[in-house]
This record gives structure tokens, C-alpha cells and sequence, in this order.
């Protein structure tokens, strides 16, 4: 591995914009956290869009009685003819007698609720004590007034911070929802090393939920849990900086931060990582041959992009044009931004329209959008790569290294082996 | 408040949206949170559109709500102008710029833009999606149609296609077809397809062909009332119905050119012998109005099926579906609550249901096959073949996909009299499908443990009969030998028997001697 000793794009000015922004809000993160945590349900409190949201975001219907659902506000609900905390405690009572499997009760705000300023904590409060011991009922907001895509899984586990019970142990805590094979790799190696014990956030089931204090480190998987790491600091807790475990060096670099913490050396994580590191490393050449020397463009999405950018960059042989995210957190991206070479303009937030000139003007071969604008910039011409995918998919880690890489070069080998054919083909032939 | 797992319609705007997307040259401002873009996929990605939805959405955050949302608003409105140059522009909020109160249309107004403004008043908290196409369309006309002159042919205006409709691509290209044989050109289509210019000169039309009143009910009414214009009442779905579309097309026009109908298959196709088996399938049918109604006479006129349930999701439709199910012998279910629609059809126990991406979700979870005749509508609505449901060609695609769910004629009897081939027996499902067949499990009687393993109706979670009758055991193993297609046919019409004659429990003379009360 050979980390350059340049302060990489720490240091290149953040065009910031403002305008339409075409992303998914924080309500979406509750596709993924449902299957995540089996015991738990999801109760956004919002309007018929919330849930053609929901449903429209899940893409297929998850249709065994999913854990997650919309408590639809009515117009006698803002009129103040109905008592909307009546309303709700009667729904979440209803909710509760038909599924006595929900251990943990998610009430997630939404923009109406917020807008009508519908007190969710206070409810959350109020049904705890009305359903304990056998459910937790807790809170946060999913809004896009106040959160972007993966902000919601952002605030989900922040709000899960504060009832954690405390302790003095020294633990290791993973942070991040991962899938469970993911987070299973990632807890065979960390016993390999030599740390532990380890415990997970969020955890598959409620009585499985960590302890934490000020002896507890916790390391990020996801780079968009600003506000978890924030509420983690206020109980004590202490982060260990590392880059994302995207790939084989971020995926080494993650565990040797977590090694030293734990006071294990660099050697020890070589001797552990040398087999699966050289199994991600040759998996990721097959498809780097694709992507070796195309050039990325990052649209904000899922905060993400700064990490991935780094691992294509790095690993992959791709350059960087543009890297957007919606929010910048400058302390935990510090680790990435060092390693990414200098040259791309680097965005937080969007103007959807100017962005999308600039994807025009510098044609890049490789856009990373949302779904709402993949087909479009297909149709002209341009490759695309659903960024939601990556969050659905297993991406963590050595053994999905290579799987992470392909899913960038998926794009472009398709557009070659249709080249014949394409409806763009004149424009591919230049 | 009211707990939503899905949902069958969207909001009122994501109509309005439909009716912009379906348009060309027209713009709307959408005054939105960020996050309710995702509305956009549904046309990127369900329908594959190859444009973004001409929609600007204002986007506002928390920070911006104590401040200049309404700024915010007239910034997004008049870039949009700028970058987009439509010939019009629709205004509306969403649900939470509803709460804030901007007034959008208002708004709009005072910014002297040079092209038309239609505000769109969306109340989503009262209505949904297709009541917002409906109201976005009417807009559209009061605000553009202007009068005019007839033309000297004979015209007609076909409205209600939109944007994400169901199959409403190949209707529009078949209806268009059909009246072009008649003679009848088409003065405008409209939405799909049609730009705000050519919805002022809607007026020169004879008379409209309104194709989906779930979209277009009110500005076909409008445009009779103020443009002296008659609209078409028959849905053109089915054979009999095509037939009498034409008829009420020629009363309206004047043709008398005759219709080739050497295209038109299904009548032939049901007649002849291979259908056989299709005589008295019990079908459940569920979706919007339109398509639910003409459905339901297709299948008992023009397939043979027997209708057992209908109903609808969309409570404007409720008073024609509630006459046309009492017509059937039937109470029509109206509800948007999909846990009741499948209650409703666990308790009817249907061999096929014909219904909605939902409901061939129910029908996976019971076991029972379903075909898609409405929207809400998935990527799978839109096959890049032609595919109408209405004329003579959507007829002939009825056929084939209500058929192809069902295990086909003979199969069916093999299964009867072998249903404990190890290859060939109920767990293995239709032969035609390509899921790979669950092998027989060895051990017990086969035929019982190939009915415990899959594909047959799941005991009732709540059984429809009362509690007090017991299946014997000897019965319930007879039941199981009996095909899962019909098996939920057989063990409720055997309740039903039991419970009429006062008897408490089932024994295997029991089932025989309902089987024999009902046999037809």
C-alpha cells in the first residue's frame, strides 16, 4: 500500500450549491433497517406521499407483512377536529396487538408532521411507558426537511444512542447497518486479529444491544453517521479515524485503525488480511480492466461518493471529474479526502439543472446518479450507475470488494456488448 | 390517521404529474420538500422514460421554512420558464406546501410570466392520485380550450391517456386505429402525447372519446357542457364492448364504414374445445373502476367464468361498480385497504383472481394465480410489445393473459388422475411457468404431504365457517386429494353444506354429498 504524502483534496475548495436537489429523504433508509433489525418497526407518521414513497422506493413489494408502514395524517387530523397523539396512540395500540413480535417501535417523523410540529418525542415517551417493558418505542425524523437519504439510518441510530445502557468495559463498536454476512466477515476477522469483544449498532435484535461508555471505541462502517458519532461522543465514546472498508486498502487500512486502538500491530493485521486482501485485490483487477483510465462522475446521493471515489480512483484506475455529496461531515471524511489525488471538483448539496450541464460539458464515462435520472442521461448517451444500489447491495469489506468494483464496470461492459445496437450508438462511435 | 402498509393510489400531485409527464412544451412547478423527487423514478424507471418528468421542484429544507419558501418558490418558477421555454405552466404544492400555506398559484400570478399559469389546487389530504390527473386535466382545458370552428370532417378529441397508465400506450394507438377505419380522424389526443396548443384547439373536435374516466371524467364533462361536445361512454374493452363502441362511434359521427373484424380472436379462441375448462372459474376481480367493470363483463360474457367478487379502489367509481356487482349477484368492495381485499378473497376463495400488482401479491401468498388488469402499475405493465387492452387486439390479449396463470385443459385432468406423480402432481404448478418443480417429498401418503408442501390453499386464518364444524380426519385427507386449483372451492362450499344442514363435523360423505349439492 503506498499512501502519498500529500494532503490530497483536503485542501481543494467545496463548490457549494443550492437548488433542486434530486435525492431521496431519510425515509428511504427504512427498506434497509427493517430487514436489519429484526424485532423492529417502522412507524412513519406522514402523508399518502410518505408511503407511495415507501412502496415506490422498495421498487418490488416486500410483501410478507413488512415491518415498516404509514400512519396517514387526514384532514380532521390538521384540522384539530381529531387529537393526532389520540389518533396515534390508538393506531400504535392496534399495530402492537396484531404484531406481538415488535420488540422496538420506530415513530419517524416526516415533513407534515413536522410542519404541523406533531411532537414525537413526547409520544415516544408517552408510548414507552404505556408498552413496557415488552416494546421500546423511540423516535426520529425521517423528513427531507430535514434529512437526505442515508441521513435517515443517520438518525435512526443516534436516536438509539441515549437508551443504550452504560458501562466500563472496553469494547469495540461497529457502527453502521450492515448485512448480516458483511458484518459476519467483518467480526471473524476482527476475532482473528485479536480485538475484542465487539458489538454491533444497530444490533439484529433488541436484547442484543450494546453497552457503551467512555471506554468503548467505535469505528464507522458508513461515512454518512454524523450525528450517531456525535451522540456517541456525548456518552463517552471515542472514535477511531480510519478510512471506509470500501475495497482492500480502505477494508486494511479500516482494520489496522482498529488494531492500534486495541494495541495490535500492523504486522499482526498483514498476517490475518494476507488471504482475503489478495483474494479482494485480484477480484477487483478482473473488473478494474474495465474501468482502468474512465473517468466518474459522483451526483450527491448517498454520502458515499467521497469513499467510493476514493476506492475507484485508487484501486480501480478511474479519475475523478466531479465528486458531489449532499452533506460534507469534514472530520470524518478528513481520512478519504487524504488519499483521493488532487484534480476533481469536489460539491456539497445541488443545483439538479447546473449539475447536470456539467455533466454534459465534461461527458464523463461514468455518471453515479439517482434513479430519477439514470434513464434520461442513458438516453443521451451517457453510462450511469444507480447510486441506490449501493446501498442495498453488499458492498463492505475484502470478500465484497470485488463485487463493489463490478458493479461500476457492469455499466460500461453492457454498453459494449450492446454497442451494435445501442439507440445511442452514433454518439458511442465518436 | 390511518395505518397505510401499501398503497394503491399516490398522491393527488404525483397525477398531476402523470398528466405533465404525458404532455410535451408544458412545464410544472411543483412546490415540494426535498425528498418528494423521488416521484420522478416512477417514470424513469417503471415506464422507462428516456426524459426526467418536466417538473421543477422548489426543494425547500428546515432552514428555509422560518425564512422565504414563497421566494424560493418564484426563483424555482422562473428558472424553469428560462431553462424549459414550455408553452404553459402548472403550479401546485405537494402535501407539506400545502400546510405552509405559500399559495403557489397566487404567487405565480404576480410574476407576469409570459406563457399561461394553471395553478392546481391538490387537497392531499383528502384526495390521491387520480383524482390529481383528473383535476390537473380539467385545468389544462378550462384554462387553454378555446372555441372554434368544427372542423369540416368529421373529429374527435381521445382523452385520458396519461403518463404510468395502464397499457394506456397501445389503447391509444389501437382506439386511433379502430376510428381511423371508421373514418373518424383524430382532432387531438390528450394527455399523451398532446402539447398545451394543441389542447386549445380541442374545440374543433366533434365529439370526445373518453377512454379512462378515472382520468378524464371531468374535462369530457366540461368540454360538454362548454364546448358542445358528446363523449363516448363505452370502454372499448372486450369484444362485445369494442363492438358496442363502434356502434355508439357511429351515432355519434355518421360512419357507416364497415369494421374488419378478421383481427379479432377472442370469441373463436374461447368457443373453441380447448377452452372447455374455462366454463364457471370462479374469478375475483379487483382494481380501479374502469377496468374492474369491463373486465368483469368480459369474463362471464366472452370467457365463461363465473365472478365471484369486485370491487375497486378508487371510491369515485364506487356508485357504477356497486350497480354493475348487484347486476352480478355480488356486493362490490370498495376500500383502498388492501388487508381487506385480501381478507375478501381468502373468504371467496377464487380459482383466479384478476386484479393489481397488489393483487398478484395476494395471489402468491394464497396460492392463487392472478392476471394484471389494472394499475397501480409495475415495470412489468409496460412490455415492449404491443399490448392494448381495448379494440379488437386488447381482446385477444385479454385472452391470452387471463389464460396463461391457469393450469391449462388437459393438464388439469392429469393432475386429477395422478396427482401422486412424482413429477407431475399439485406442488409442481402449471407446467407452462418456469419455477422449477418442488419434487414430490417421499414418505407419508404423497399425495397428502405434496398438498401440505406447497401450492394449495392455506387453511383460513380466520375460517369462514363457524368454529363449531370439524373436518374429520379421514375428510380432511380426502380434501387434500382433490387439486389445489379447486380444493378451496371444495372445502368452503363442503363448510357451507355442513353449516346449512346443521352438521358439525365433515366426514368424507359429507364432501361428496356437497360436492354433489353443487355440482354443475
Amino acid at each position: 500500500m503506498s499512501i502519498q504524502p500529500t494532503s490530497g483534496c483536503t485542501d481543494t475548495p467545496v463548490l457549494r450549491e443550492r437548488g433542486q436537489r434530486e435525492v431521496f429523504c431519510g425515509l428511504t433508509g427504512i427498506i434497509w433497517l427493517h430487514r436489519k433489525m429484526q424485532d423492529a418497526f417502522f412507524l412513519v407518521v406522514g402523508s399518502r406521499t410518505c408511503a407511495h414513497l415507501l412502496q415506490s422506493a422498495a421498487g418490488v413489494m416486500i410483501f410478507a407483512e413488512p415491518r415498516f408502514g404509514t400512519a396517514i395524517l387526514e384532514e380532521k387530523d390538521l384540522a384539530g377536529m381529531a387529537d393526532a397523539n389520540a389518533e396515534l396512540d390508538r393506531e400504535v395500540a392496534r399495530l402492537l396487538e396484531r404484531r406481538p413480535d415488535i420488540r422496538q417501535l420506530f415513530l419517524v417523523g416526516s415533513c407534515p408532521s413536522e410542519v404541523i410540529k406533531l411532537d414525537l418525542s413526547r409520544a415516544a415517551e408517552r408510548l414507552s411507558e404505556v408498552h413496557a417493558p415488552r416494546v421500546r418505542v423511540l423516535n426520529y425524523s425521517g423528513s427531507g426537511i430535514e434529512t437526505t437519504f442515508t441521513e435517515g439510518e443517520d438518525a435512526c441510530l443516534a436516536s438509539m444512542v441515549p437508551a443504550l445502557p452504560g458501562t466500563e468495559a472496553r469494547e469495540l463498536l461497529m457502527v453502521g447497518a450492515l448485512p448480516d454476512v458483511v458484518e459476519d466477515q467483518a467480526l471473524a476477522l476482527l476475532e482473528q486479529i485479536g480485538v475484542g469483544p465487539v458489538r454491533c449498532l444497530p444490533a439484529k435484535r433488541a436484547e442484543l444491544d450494546a453497552a457503551i461508555g467512555p471506554n468503548t471505541r467505535y469505528a464507522l462502517t458508513q461515512p454518512f453517521l454524523g450525528d450517531t458519532h456525535a451522540a456517541l461522543q456525548r456518552r463517552g465514546a471515542q472514535r477511531i479515524a480510519a478510512p471506509f472498508p470500501f475495497g482492500a486498502e480502505g477494508t486494511t487500512l479500516w482494520l489496522k485503525a482498529v488494531a492500534a486502538e486495541f494495541g495490535i500491530g500492523p504486522d499482526k493485521v498483514d498476517a490475518v488480511v494476507a488471504a482475503p486482501r489478495a483474494r479482494a485485490e485480484k477480484a477487483i483487477a478482473a473488473a478494474a480492466a474495465t474501468l482502468q483510465g474512465k473517468r466518474v462522475f459522483f451526483m450527491p446521493d448517498s454520502q458515499l461518493e467521497i469513499p467510493l471515489a476514493r476506492f475507484l480512483t485508487r484501486e480501480c484506475g478511474m479519475q475523478a471529474v466531479e465528486i458531489s455529496t449532499p452533506f460534507l461531515h469534514a472530520e470524518l471524511h478528513r481520512p478519504e479526502l487524504e488519499l483521493i489525488a488532487r484534480g476533481p471538483t469536489i460539491s456539497e448539496g445541488q443545483d439538479v439543472d447546473l449539475q447536470l450541464d456539467r455533466v454534459r460539458a465534461t461527458r464523463p464515462d461514468l455518471t453515479i446518479c439517482g434513479l430519477g435520472l439514470a434513464n434520461p442521461l442513458e438516453a443521451e448517451g451517457l453510462a450511469t450507475k444507480w447510486a441506490i444500489e449501493l446501498v442495498f447491495t453488499p458492498v463492505h469489506f475484502y470478500e465484497q470488494a470485488g463485487d463493489l468494483a463490478a458493479l461500476f464496470a457492469r455499466p460500461l461492459r453492457r454498453r459494449e456488448i450492446l454497442r451494435s445496437s445501442h439507440p445511442n450508438r452514433m454518439e458511442a462511435a465518436e | 390517521m390511518k395505518l397505510a402498509v401499501w398503497t394503491y393510489e399516490g398522491p393527488p400531485h404525483v397525477g398531476a404529474m402523470r398528466v405533465a409527464t404525458g404532455m410535451r412544451d408544458l412545464h410544472m412547478v411543483l412546490h415540494a420538500p426535498q425528498g418528494d423527487t423521488y416521484a420522478d423514478l416512477l417514470f424513469t424507471m417503471i415506464e422507462r422514460r428516456d426524459h426526467r418528468p418536466p417538473v421543477s421542484y422548489t426543494t425547500f429544507q428546515a432552514r428555509d421554512l422560518g425564512a422565504d419558501t414563497a421566494g424560493l418558490f418564484m426563483t424555482a418558477a422562473r428558472d424553469a420558464h428560462a431553462r424549459f421555454a414550455p408553452q404553459a405552466l402548472l403550479v401546485a404544492a405537494s402535501c407539506t406546501a400545502e400546510l405552509i400555506q405559500d399559495d403557489p398559484g397566487g404567487l405565480a400570478e404576480t410574476m407576469g410570466l409570459p406563457v399561461p399559469v394553471i395553478p392546481l389546487e391538490l387537497p392531499s389530504y383528502q384526495r390521491k392520485e387520480n383524482f390529481g390527473a383528473d383535476e390537473a386535466f380539467l385545468q389544462l382545458c378550462r384554462a387553454l380550450a378555446r372555441p372554434m370552428e368544427r372542423t369540416e370532417r368529421v373529429t374527435c378529441n381521445i382523452i385520458g391517456p396519461t403518463a404510468l397508465g395502464f397499457r394506456h400506450r397501445d389503447d391509444l394507438a389501437e382506439i386511433t386505429g379502430l376510428l381511423s377505419e371508421m373514418g373518424v380522424e383524430v382532432n387531438v389526443a390528450a394527455p399523451m402525447g398532446a402539447t398545451p396548443a394543441d389542447i386549445a384547439r380541442m374545440g374543433q373536435a366533434h365529439f370526445n372519446v373518453l377512454l379512462y374516466p378515472e382520468t378524464a371524467e371531468s374535462a369530457a364533462r366540461w368540454l360538454e357542457k362548454e364546448h358542445g361536445q358528446p363523449f363516448t361512454r363505452i370502454i372499448p374493452i372486450g369484444a362485445n364492448a369494442t363492438r358496442a363502441f363502434i356502434e355508439e362511434v357511429r351515432a355519434l359521427s355518421g360512419s357507416t364504414l364497415p369494421v374488419d373484424e378478421s383481427r379479432l380472436r377472442l370469441p373463436w379462441w374461447a368457443a373453441s374445445v380447448d377452452s372447455t375448462y374455462l366454463t364457471g372459474k370462479r374469478v375475483f376481480l379487483f382494481g380501479d373502476g374502469t377496468h374492474v367493470m369491463a373486465a368483469a363483463k368480459v369474463a362471464r360474457d366472452e370467457m365463461g367464468f363465473e365472478v365471484c367478487g369486485m370491487g375497486c379502489y378508487n371510491r369515485e367509481q364506487a356508485r357504477p361498480m356497486r350497480a354493475l356487482a348487484k347486476e352480478f349477484g355480488l356486493t362490490a368492495l370498495i376500500t383502498d385497504d388492501y388487508l381487506d381485499v385480501e381478507a375478501a378473497i381468502e373468504e371467496a376463495a377464487p380459482e383466479m383472481i384478476l386484479g393489481t400488482q397488489m393483487e398478484r401479491h395476494i395471489g402468491k401468498r394464497l396460492g392463487i394465480p392472478c392476471a394484471v388488469i389494472s394499475a397501480p402499475v409495475h415495470v412489468q405493465d409496460f412490455p415492449a410489445r404491443y399490448s392494448p387492452q381495448m379494440g379488437f387486439e386488447g381482446a385477444n390479449v385479454l385472452f391470452d393473459t387471463w389464460v396463461h396463470p391457469l393450469v391449462m385443459g388437459l393438464e388439469e385432468h392429469l393432475l386429477v388422475m395422478f396427482r401422486e406423480d412424482f413429477e407431475f402432481h399439485d406442488a409442481a404448478g402449471p407446467s407452462h411457468h418456469g419455477a422449477k418443480a418442488q419434487p414430490l417429498p417421499t414418505g407419508a401418503t404423497a399425495a397428502h404431504a405434496a398438498a401440505d408442501e406447497g401450492g394449495s390453499m392455506p387453511p383460513p386464518a380466520a375460517p369462514p365457517s363457524p368454529d363449531s364444524i370439524v373436518w374429520l380426519g379421514c375428510a380432511e385427507r380426502e380434501l387434500k386429494k382433490i387439486p389445489f386449483f379447486v380444493r378451496g372451492k371444495a372445502r368452503r362450499n363442503t363448510e357451507k353444506f355442513a353449516g346449512e344442514k346443521g352438521l358439525r363435523e365433515i366426514t368424507v360423505d359429507t364432501l361428496y354429498e356437497a360436492k354433489a349439492h353443487y355440482a354443475r
